[in-house]
């Protein structure tokens, strides 16, 4: 029988997740504020200027509004508070 | 996915879209943020490239992960209530045993190559005693934190300490000796196992006496397989990035499209005493008697050439302009060609000006890049300069795209041929934005 070893787990160590809720979701996206979010990858901001488009041609009552975050790939709470404060939901895209 | 969940803490619904080949890390980053059932949206790969009619195409055609209309999937992930999964969210420890089950060498082998904590060739097998011998490299305690690593920087980072470079080391076949420059290498928290879909790898430089000490080679084949102490350090540092920051596992936390070479084992010492030049450390404000490692990352390309020749400076501007211009250049050369340019009257500092001001490309060529448009673009429309006079510039004109300081020279090598090399090479005094925060430089005394 061969030979037993014990060894090492080579791994570091992950930190605790932590669930978090999602939001409420809207009944209807008639009349409401949708932030298109150019995650400012490359040609981002021609899908999203795409997707504007539809929702004026198909779903003309919902009122989108495209704004960029400060920085690729980076935190944003500036950008963020403004969709909360002025937005009733969200694209991002695209990431990746 | 990071500024979605920023956004749904804030109480407002997302959803993010993402090309359906990130399928698999988006399910892993949603899980790691305690949020497993946020309703991501995908259309197909690629985005980068494609044309209006394209990607208008793919608005109005169909999601190629959840098989259903793009429109539909966007409008009902906004709409359609939340379920009692979506209220659970998930939280959880996930708890790393400082052993394994004992088992056989074959089948701990085969283990460890299964997990995904091999770079795919055997390992040294971390057994207690080897890791006990490894640990007597250093006087820092073993469950002294070390830092933190992840594999870009929208995913989670795991803290790590001394132990499990140790542990990696053993597995990589380093000494002892060698384990304090690879633990200063891993505290600067700048990984050579980045996921980014562009391939980085890093390049690691050794300074000072350790390099001595060690018995690293600065001679013939020094950026080569021919050196115990080079190789095992640059190995040791890839091991340790991958397992301590949770893996590097294709499509799962490592996404680089065609990969990298230099990810194997990429680690070199200064060739100080053949240089005509001070040691790199020494320009970098370090006493020539402390010991560095200086981490440059980058790896995308090569340019390689001789002398200084009659027509050295042709060839230089054709590399330079060839570069791919996010990343700058790690100039490193053989001590033929640093004395060349030395009797040339060319200090570092002068060499490094000229490659700068000699960096030029057309604007048009300029920001027809991923890179740029992707990273360097948003800094320009936000004013930050040099980008922004770039961004004014007529796209046939002519721009400088490297700065003197992004430039970095290192000599080392046989003296067999005159022969320098360019590498991608992003070297950072932790003073700039984006990936130009971390500093890439440690001394390695610290962790003796």
């Amino acid at each position: 029988m061969a030979e037993k070893f014990a060894v090492h787990d080579p791994r570091g160590f992950p930190p605790k997740v932590v669930g978090k809720r999602l939001a409420p979701r809207l009944e209807t996206l008639d009349g409401k504020v949708v932030y298109l979010v150019d995650c400012l990858f490359d040609n981002s901001e021609n899908f999203m200027e795409q997707l504007r488009q539809w929702f004026a041609e198909n779903m003309p009552k919902v009122i989108t509004k495209t704004i960029k975050p400060r920085e690729s790939w980076v935190e944003d709470p500036e950008m963020c508070h403004a969709i909360a404060r002025d937005g009733d939901a969200a694209i991002l895209g695209v990431g990746l | 996915m990071g500024l979605s969940l920023a956004v749904e803490e804030l109480g407002v619904p997302t959803v993010p879209v993402h090309t359906h080949v990130f399928n698999r890390l988006v399910k892993a980053t949603a899980l790691a943020g305690g949020v497993p059932t946020l309703r991501n949206r995908f259309v197909p790969q690629p985005v980068v490239g494609a044309s209006i009619e394209t990607l208008r195409g793919y608005i109005e055609g169909t999601d190629p992960v959840h098989q259903e209309p793009f429109m539909k999937g966007v409008i009902d992930a906004l709409t359609q209530p939340l379920t009692d999964e979506d209220l659970k969210g998930a939280s959880f420890d996930r708890e790393i045993p400082a052993l394994l089950e004992p088992d056989s060498e074959d089948n701990l082998q085969a283990l460890f190559r299964q997990n995904r904590w091999t770079d795919m060739m055997p390992v040294v097998l971390p057994t207690e005693e080897r890791v006990e011998a490894m640990l007597k490299g250093t006087s820092v305690p073993r469950d002294k934190v070390v830092g933190y690593m992840r594999p870009t920087v929208f995913r989670e980072a795991w803290e790590f300490n001394v132990e499990k470079v140790a542990v990696n080391a053993v597995m990589a076949g380093a000494a002892p000796e060698h384990l304090p420059v690879i633990l200063a290498m891993t505290s600067l928290g700048i990984t050579a196992r980045s996921s980014s879909t562009t391939s980085f790898a890093a390049i690691s430089m050794v300074n000072g006496p350790i390099r001595k000490e060690i018995g690293m080679n600065d001679g013939i084949g020094a950026m080569g397989p021919y050196n115990h102490a080079n190789t095992a350090i640059g190995r040791g540092f890839g091991l340790t990035c991958q397992n301590v920051q949770g893996g590097s596992v294709p499509d799962e936390t490592y996404m680089g499209s065609v990969g990298n070479w230099l990810a194997y084992s990429a680690c070199f010492p200064e060739a100080e005493e053949r240089s005509p030049w001070e040691p790199f450390h020494v320009t970098e404000g370090y006493d020539k008697d402390q010991s560095t490692v200086s981490v440059f990352f980058g790896g995308w390309y090569t340019q390689s050439g001789y002398g200084p020749r009659e027509t050295w400076e042709n060839k230089f501007r054709r590399c330079l302009s060839a570069l791919e211009q996010y990343v700058p250049p790690f100039i490193v050369m053989d001590p033929l060609v640093a004395r060349g340019f030395e009797e040339m009257g060319f200090t570092k500092q002068k060499l490094k000006e000229w490659c700068a001001e000699n960096s030029r490309l057309k604007a048009r060529d300029y920001w027809d890049d991923m890179a740029i448009q992707t990273l360097v673009k948003p800094h320009a429309e936000a004013g930050v300069e040099p980008f922004a006079t770039r961004l004014k510039a007529d796209p046939d004109e002519e721009i400088q795209i490297f700065e003197p300081d992004e430039i970095n020279i290192a000599v080392t090598g046989g003296e067999t041929q005159a022969n320098f090399k360019m590498f991608a090479g992003r070297f950072s005094r932790g003073t700039g934005g984006g990936a130009a925060r971390r500093r890439s430089i440690a001394v390695i005394d610290e962790w003796r």
